[in-house]
């Protein structure tokens, strides 16, 4: 299933407008998009840690606090979402574009 | 007697005490401002010295000459602040200072220790910063003997403080190596863990288009994973690999020690604040100022001052009981030095963007936004008189707080 056949709505580059509609359907079909699906067990570790962080905070959380408490480090983080990871981790979680420093 | 306590005596917190003197009874309150460094440093003015424009002593004063009389002043490290008790335990005769009302302005610094192999065998011998007035004065003497080669910059990670800074240096390096009869000798490359050459869209277009007619290479979403000191490389978290025979680096910025042992801030050591109101997140009797605060909006001194401006009336509200205004919105004025004294303007906020147009400001504008100009350079020269005179005092300025659409162009 592609995010369109799921009926997902998202905003102009393709990221999740609602978290609360997310489901795991939707974040294979997101990682199928980013070249990434199947995701596999440590991506799916990083993005459960992601999505109750999240929710717990919310905030969507930096790149340096997955890698230092969702128990994958950076260097890892990099292969499992290579070429722009907090983008791939933020699409396949269901939430938008982390916002960069003014 | 109401105790406020300051605790970081530099930008943020300096002006703050010299607005509070003013707006509060003197008589009813006593402020106490503790910080841990003598010195006052006018960061903007780092930038300046590897090139030769100031040296050190062009950028320090006693801070106590800059605080109010009014306020009482410790200059010791905190040991910890204790929110929950309403207290703060510093290290200097193990003294406990409590406090009614707290602001946090305790800024942020570089931490290359964050990146591994940056503080090694090459740390200022080929590799420097320029963040720090050391740093700035050492990269200085290299650059004074300096054949030409490969001249790297790179961002370690955002947040930085000063968003522009590294921009400026290359411009600036550009115009130098030029003056010196050896910009054919000297590429000059920038890594950068963003995806352009600044923080937002239009600004990053014509800023790039800058380096390109600089002849200056951009690398993009390079986020800097380790520096191998002895085949001098840097190499990103995805395997790409730059040389460089100078490397200029921004290490990463963090806020202060102090607020990770008192357990209050982020991954970062910055402090979750309240995006409008520059209210402590968690506590309801502290304030966050300048760089502390994990907001998003630019780490840099012009902030720091809207803040303030905002926080001030906010206060005065909170304590006759009403509630805090969102009137904080995330504005930042920045001139930006291109080389060849010429420089940018921009002038922006959380939701507006950079944009081109004319900036008014009575007496000496209007400066030209985003786009070269010599009244931009001297605008920049002329502000280390305003910061140590107008600026730090609380005097007021040709700027509102809130940022205005007045001569920027829409598209």
């Amino acid at each position: 299933m592609t995010t369109k056949e799921l009926n997902v709505a998202v905003d102009a580059e393709g990221f999740m407008t609602d978290p609360s509609q997310w489901t795991p359907e939707i974040a294979e079909a997101m990682a199928a998009e980013e070249g990434i699906a199947p995701l596999n067990e440590k991506q799916w570790q990083v993005i459960n840690w992601v999505r109750q962080e999240a929710a717990s905070t919310g905030e969507f959380p930096s790149l340096r606090s997955i890698s230092k408490r969702s128990g994958v480090d950076t260097k890892e983080i990099y292969e499992l979402f290579p070429k722009g990871p907090a983008k791939k981790i933020a699409r396949c979680a269901g939430y938008q574009k982390p916002k960069g420093c003014i | 007697m109401k105790r406020l306590l300051i605790l970081g005596g530099g930008t943020a917190g300096t002006m703050v005490a010299n607005r509070l003197v003013h707006e509060l009874d003197m008589a009813e309150w006593q402020i106490t401002v503790v910080d841990q460094d003598e010195t006052h440093y006018y960061q903007p003015g780092f930038l300046f010295i590897p090139f030769g424009t100031y040296g050190k002593a062009d950028v320090m004063r006693p801070k106590r000459d800059y605080l109010p009389r009014e306020v009482e002043v410790i200059i010791s490290e905190i040991r910890v602040i204790e929110p929950d008790k309403n207290q703060v335990q510093l290290v200097k005769e193990n003294r406990t200072l409590s406090y009614d009302y707290l602001i946090v302005t305790t800024g942020s610094h570089i931490v290359p220790e964050e990146t591994p192999g940056l503080m090694e065998d090459e740390w200022r011998k080929s590799i420097f910063d320029f963040y720090t007035p050391d740093g700035a004065v050492a990269l200085h003497h290299f650059l004074r003997t300096w054949q030409g080669g490969r001249l790297v910059l790179n961002v370690a990670e955002m947040p930085i403080k000063c968003p522009v800074a590294p921009l400026e240096f290359l411009f600036l390096a550009d115009a130098y190596f030029q003056e010196r009869d050896m910009r054919d000798r000297v590429e000059l490359i920038y890594a950068t863990p963003l995806p352009g050459a600044f923080t937002k869209p239009i600004a990053s277009q014509q800023l790039g288009n800058l380096l390109d007619a600089k002849n200056i290479k951009l690398v993009t979403d390079f986020n800097i994973g380790s520096v191998d000191n002895d085949k001098k490389v840097i190499t990103s978290y995805d395997e790409q690999s730059v040389e460089f025979d100078l490397l200029v680096s921004i290490p990463t910025n963090m806020g202060s020690e102090v607020i990770e042992r008192s357990d209050m801030g982020d991954d970062l050591n910055f402090v979750p604040t309240e995006k409008h109101t520059l209210k402590a997140r968690d506590y309801d009797n502290v304030f966050v100022l300048g760089d502390a605060t994990n907001l998003p909006s630019s780490k840099a001194g012009s902030v720091a001052h809207f803040q303030v401006d905002v926080f001030i009336e906010n206060f005065m509200r909170y304590l006759d009981g009403l509630e805090l205004l969102p009137t904080f919105d995330g504005h930042a004025n920045c001139f930006i030095e291109s080389g060849h004294g010429k420089g940018f303007l921009i002038d922006f906020n959380y939701d507006v963007e950079p944009l081109p147009g004319m900036f008014p400001m009575p007496g000496v504008g209007p400066f030209s936004l985003l786009k070269e100009s010599r009244v931009n350079h001297w605008g920049k020269m002329m502000f280390r008189w305003t910061y140590w005179n107008v600026l730090l005092k609380g005097k007021e300025m040709p700027i509102p707080a809130q940022m205005s659409m007045a001569g920027k162009w829409q598209r």
